[in-house]
């Protein structure tokens, strides 16, 4: 073509970045990805290639990592971290010496990127690079300030964490930076598909003076990351597909490892009527074509107000053609390589294999290359409209009203991210706060920021990374666990009632009083022998029952702070009232006398846990846009517990209270050898005004409900504070829905306020860009 | 290639039918929406997602000498000043380069002067296809009465000028009056006769991306056969932000009445790479057709320059200075 021809057709032209350096890097240290354990490298092993999906040919070959040398490198971290552990100043200088040479070196981490991933190098040199450079530099502040602004806080210890392929430099500076700030040290497991930047990083943190065994890469595949999971580590990061998540879940399940998921999702993309629609348009770009739409968090699924979906439609198939897709080392590509030729094949048969609605595609080059796909007139019962592709495939349905938009965005097991497009603030943020979502882009998509949290509800999984809440993932309260000893129940009796007015409890469900539906009740005696009354046996229906009723109840969550406050205090005045004849029963199942603290502590309890009920603030987040990102605490929903059965009453309240003020519904499951404290309890609930199915009480078997409620759908969390051991069995059933757990492992504590709040909501991040 | 073939000319008329206009259509100038955070985000990120490199950034870069209307707008103009600016539109670059490149013939794609200017200026670009644009209508303010800037019309395009570059009363749009704009824009229209109209919006005094984008739709309603950002006298003059804004109206205009109509950014464009960025977002939203001087214009006065040393260095391969360029 000569300048002529050019002036004449215009067309772009190759526009490409040199991948030399990175050859050369690759090849000065022997075309081979391995280990970094200790701060040495090695052993290296070619035991499989890491291709570049672009073109096919072999970057580098790359060490399977054994169980062995996971044991090595969580060996050499465990040695390092408690000297990490002691100088937040040390770790923030030394965080910051990474973000520092991150940046000098940013071109060769694109560019590594770019060839291992199949991303353009646009969006590695432009978004990924930076983003990751930002978040050692703020996690270099939160190292800064760990010691002042969070003085109860302590590391975990050794965290494992498993990256996935889509963002291998941005995931690893998700993972590492805050788990490094808070005094942890790491064994990280790249990807199997893309290891090389985390090849350049490892060289970065020994010129950055990260001491040996602070930082550990192990390469390696699935099995490497099992051995991972099953290693000496005290806790579990993972991002990644919801299958593998699930499996990790079960793995660790009552290991007592902390575990944070982020996983998989199909977030929904709403366009109202009023949007800006070219922009709504060009934020789809960014939404499901960026990064192939390997993207957790893409906005793959469309809706669009009726009225203007064909309008819509034609705009961003007009927009679509605009695309280029090819050689992603070329400066004007916009679609680069699908990550590798298993996942090609995957996207192509899932979009092969739907048969409903129309398919609109782009050309693409032959290759590992997936043409920009858009599939309209889909039905959310359509497959597509379901599962996650994580290729670049659009899905799209229309929907009449904004309650719509809601119901249709919230059909899915997943939540991890939303985008809402109108210019009606009203509307806008009157959706925001519906949708089942961790982040949510007002008039944009993907915003993503070092300074806000990241992560999703539902099968999208648990944990926030970024941001102060973040940091919860990797610190835990200073203190220590005690060994939690089971209490025995009075079964010898001398055949006489304490009270000749026979008492039966029955169970609390939906504001009433329910007969059990086994019909089976066990009795409760004093020490002395005396009966004190039966307690009802609840089994997996009364249970489903239970959380039906809390189901219906989703109007609590949805009141003011102030009036849940209100209410939290009627209770605790009711509950005053009764205090001596409370104080009575709980000595007498325990045959103790605490009852009268007992009594004052759940009082107390009920009267702090009000005053929180308005004052659990959420945040206006400083990230880098015009703009605000508010965190929203949001409650967590539905709430299972297994109480405190030492304790008759105040096990009951302790989790109550606060799952009540945030605003959850509670199923709570009273101390089994001790239950009648919680059963006299529904007449102090009755009398409170709070409405039928917030709260609902069962007695029985602790280890006989723990799986089924662990299992149940609709359950949003489930917590243990039992001496039963049930904290395995929670913690491998919950993979149903991925719901959060919070068990015990026998042990028990006091835990900090902070601990509740942050266990019984969610913080949703809301992104809204403004200006006119 | 037109610039090589005398026949055929750089007016708009000869390629694409003009815009006639429709009636004003308030339901579609009401549902117009803007959301500036969002044509910033896809400005801003523009430049980094297209690239163009070597031959075709010469070629990209000669493009733009076609699609520039060489510019003179001071108090101090004076024919001889004109007249050496139109010799600059006859031969824009240094005929070495020109050669080299096998552009030869290649000119700017107008002059555009003050009313006083546009006999001096046709008299100068006579035995070219360069088209002359006149300013008009009480430019740059456009406040001087209404009959009179009809009037001043009237005699710029007896002098000669092919194109007529109007002002906008900025006051309508802010007060949403948008008939008032309708009205005035037709009539400016009308009395353009066979001239082509450029609409200046001034939309660095329409307060609002939403504003420009209304007012774009208003003009074009009006029958406008380009759209124009600024007079170069505002403080802040042709943006990216505001050029997507007009240009995504003009898509829309097309879309809905199939009517293309043209762009000219103005104002504040003097780097080679701006130049080649301000294409590149006409190309991917506007399409091809766009990037053709009877629909694209750069409004411009420093810009020739840095494409000057830019073609140099393409073609020696040396960085280039000022003072082996020819001034205008």
């Amino acid at each position: 073509m000569t300048v002529k021809d050019i002036f004449e057709s215009m067309d772009y032209g190759p526009a490409p970045e040199s991948a030399s350096e990175a050859l050369g890097w690759l090849a000065d240290r022997g075309g081979i990805a391995g280990h970094f354990i200790n701060g040495q490298w090695g052993p290296l092993r070619d035991d499989f290639a890491s291709n570049n999906p672009a073109t096919g040919e072999k970057l580098a070959g790359v060490t399977k990592g054994t169980a062995d040398e996971v044991a090595l490198a969580v060996a050499a971290a465990r040695k390092a971290q408690p000297k990490w552990a002691k100088d937040g100043q040390a770790r923030a200088r030394v965080l910051y010496a990474i973000a520092r040479l991150m940046q000098k070196n940013a071109r060769l981490l694109a560019v590594m990127e770019t060839l291992d991933n199949g991303k353009p190098i646009r969006e590695s040199r432009d978004i990924d690079v930076p983003l990751a450079i930002r978040h050692f530099y703020h996690h270099a502040g939160f190292a800064q300030l760990m010691e002042t602004e969070m003085p109860n806080a302590e590391s975990l210890g050794v965290c494992g964490q498993i990256i996935p392929w889509n963002f291998p430099l941005l995931m690893l500076a998700w993972k590492i930076a805050p788990a490094l700030a808070m005094g942890n040290t790491v064994v990280l497991k790249p990807a199997e598909y893309t290891s090389l930047s985390a090849m350049v990083f490892c060289e970065i943190c020994t010129a950055a003076g990260v001491p040996p065994g602070v930082v550990n890469i192990v390469t390696g595949d699935g099995e490497t990351g099992a051995a991972l999971v099953d290693a000496d580590v005290d806790k579990i990061a993972f991002t990644g597909s919801t299958a593998v998540g699930r499996i990790i879940r079960e793995q660790t399940a009552g290991s007592g490892k902390a575990l944070s998921l982020e996983l998989g999702g199909k977030s929904p993309y709403i366009v109202f009527d009023d949007a800006d629609l070219d922009s709504a348009v060009e934020g789809l770009v960014d939404a499901i074509w960026f990064n192939q739409g390997q993207v957790c968090c893409a906005g793959s699924r469309l809706l669009v107000q009726e009225g203007i979906a064909d309008r819509f439609y034609a705009k961003l198939k007009s927009r679509m053609d605009g695309l280029r897709i090819g050689d992603p080392m070329d400066k004007c590509i916009d679609v680069g390589a699908i990550v590798d030729p298993v996942q090609l094949a995957e996207i192509t048969r899932m979009v092969d294999t739907n048969t409903s609605g129309e398919t609109y595609q782009c050309a693409a080059p032959d290759g590992c290359f997936y043409p920009p796909t858009l599939i309209t007139g889909l039905a959310p019962a359509d497959t597509l409209m379901q599962e996650e592709i994580f290729g670049p495939v659009l899905v799209a349905t229309t929907f009449r009203t904004p309650t719509e938009a809601v119901e249709i965005a919230n059909n899915t097991r997943y939540g991890l991210a939303a985008s809402v497009w109108t210019e009606n603030i009203n509307l806008a943020l009157d959706i925001a706060p519906k949708l089942i979502a961790g982040i949510v882009w007002v008039n944009a998509t993907n915003l993503m920021d070092a300074a806000a949290g990241f992560g999703g509800v539902r099968e999208s999984g648990f944990g926030r990374e970024g941001g102060w809440e973040g940091l919860m993932g990797y610190t835990r309260p200073k203190g220590k666990m005690a060994k939690l000893t089971a209490p025995t129940a009075f079964t010898t009796t001398d055949g006489t009632p304490a009270d000749p007015l026979d008492r039966t409890a029955k169970l609390y469900i939906g504001g009433k009083q329910a007969r059990p539906d086994g019909g089976y009740s066990d009795p409760v005696f004093n020490k002395s022998g005396k009966l004190l009354g039966h307690a009802s046996i609840a089994n997996r229906k009364d249970l489903r029952n239970a959380i039906e009723a809390m189901a219906a109840a989703k109007g609590w969550s949805k009141t003011t702070g102030h009036l849940r406050a209100q209410i939290l205090y009627y209770i605790g005045e009711n509950l005053s009232a009764r205090s001596d004849e409370f104080a009575t029963r709980i000595n007498q199942l325990t045959g103790t006398k605490t009852g009268t603290k007992e009594v004052g502590d759940a009082i107390n309890c009920l009267f702090t846990w009000a005053a929180w009920a308005d004052k659990h603030d959420g945040a206006a987040k400083g990230v880098p846009i015009r703009g605000v990102a508010l965190a929203m605490h949001e409650p967590v929903g539905n709430i299972a517990v297994l109480t405190d059965d030492t304790r008759p009453l105040m096990g009951l309240i302790e989790p109550l209270a606060p799952a009540l003020a945030m605003g959850n519904r509670i199923t709570a499951v009273a101390s089994q050898p001790f239950p009648l404290a919680a059963t006299d309890f529904y007449q102090v609930l009755e009398t409170s005004d709070l409405p039928a199915g917030v709260a609902n009480i069962l007695t029985g078997s602790h280890a006989d409900l723990a799986p089924h409620m662990a299992a149940h759908a609709n359950i949003d969390a489930v917590w243990s504070f039992s001496t039963a051991d049930v904290s395995h069995v929670i913690e491998a059933k919950s993979t149903s829905n991925l719901k959060r757990t919070w068990v015990n492992h026998g042990t028990a504590r006091t835990w900090p306020s902070s601990i509740w709040r942050a266990q019984s909501t969610e913080v949703k991040t809301i992104w809204i860009p403004y200006g006119e | 290639m037109q610039t090589m073939d005398p026949k055929t000319t750089h007016l708009p008329q000869v390629q694409e039918p003009r815009n006639d206009g429709i009636p004003l259509d308030l339901s579609w100038v009401k549902a117009v929406q803007a959301n500036t955070s969002a044509i910033e985000r896809r400005a801003a990120t523009l430049p980094g997602r297209r690239s163009v490199k070597k031959d075709y950034q010469a070629a990209w870069l000669c493009k733009a000498i076609s699609l520039m209307d060489l510019t003179t707008l001071s108090g101090d103009d004076s024919e001889g000043r004109v007249k050496r600016l139109c010799a600059k539109a006859r031969q824009p670059v240094r005929a070495d380069l020109l050669k080299a490149l096998n552009m030869e013939g290649l000119t700017t794609g107008a002059i555009c002067v003050y009313h006083d200017m546009v006999e001096t200026a046709v008299d100068a670009l006579r035995g070219t296809n360069i088209p002359v644009a006149a300013v008009s209508t009480g430019f740059p303010a456009g406040l001087s009465p209404l009959h009179l800037r009809l009037q001043e019309i009237t005699e710029s395009v007896n002098a000669g000028a092919k194109e007529i570059d109007i002002v906008i009363t900025r006051r309508h749009v802010l007060q949403g009056n948008w008939s008032a704009l309708y009205d005035e824009m037709a009539q400016m229209r009308e009395a353009c006769g066979d001239a082509h109209v450029k609409a200046i919006l001034a939309t660095g005094e329409l307060g609002t991306l939403r504003n420009v984008a209304r007012a774009s739709v208003v003009c074009m309603m009006a029958g406008a056969d380009f759209i124009k950002t600024s007079t170069g006298k505002e403080p802040v003059n042709a943006t990216l932000p505001v050029t997507l804004t007009m240009i995504r109206a003009i898509r829309d205009y097309h879309d809905r009445t199939g009517i293309r109509v043209g762009y000219k950014p103005a104002g504040g464009i003097s780097k080679a790479k701006d130049a080649l960025v301000y294409l590149s977002m006409i190309k991917d939203e506007l399409g091809d057709r766009w990037l053709q001087p009877d629909l694209f214009r750069f409004g411009a006065s420093s810009l020739l320059g840095d494409i000057e040393r830019q073609l140099e260095h393409h073609v020696t391969g040396g960085y280039s200075a000022g003072w082996r360029h020819a001034i205008g």
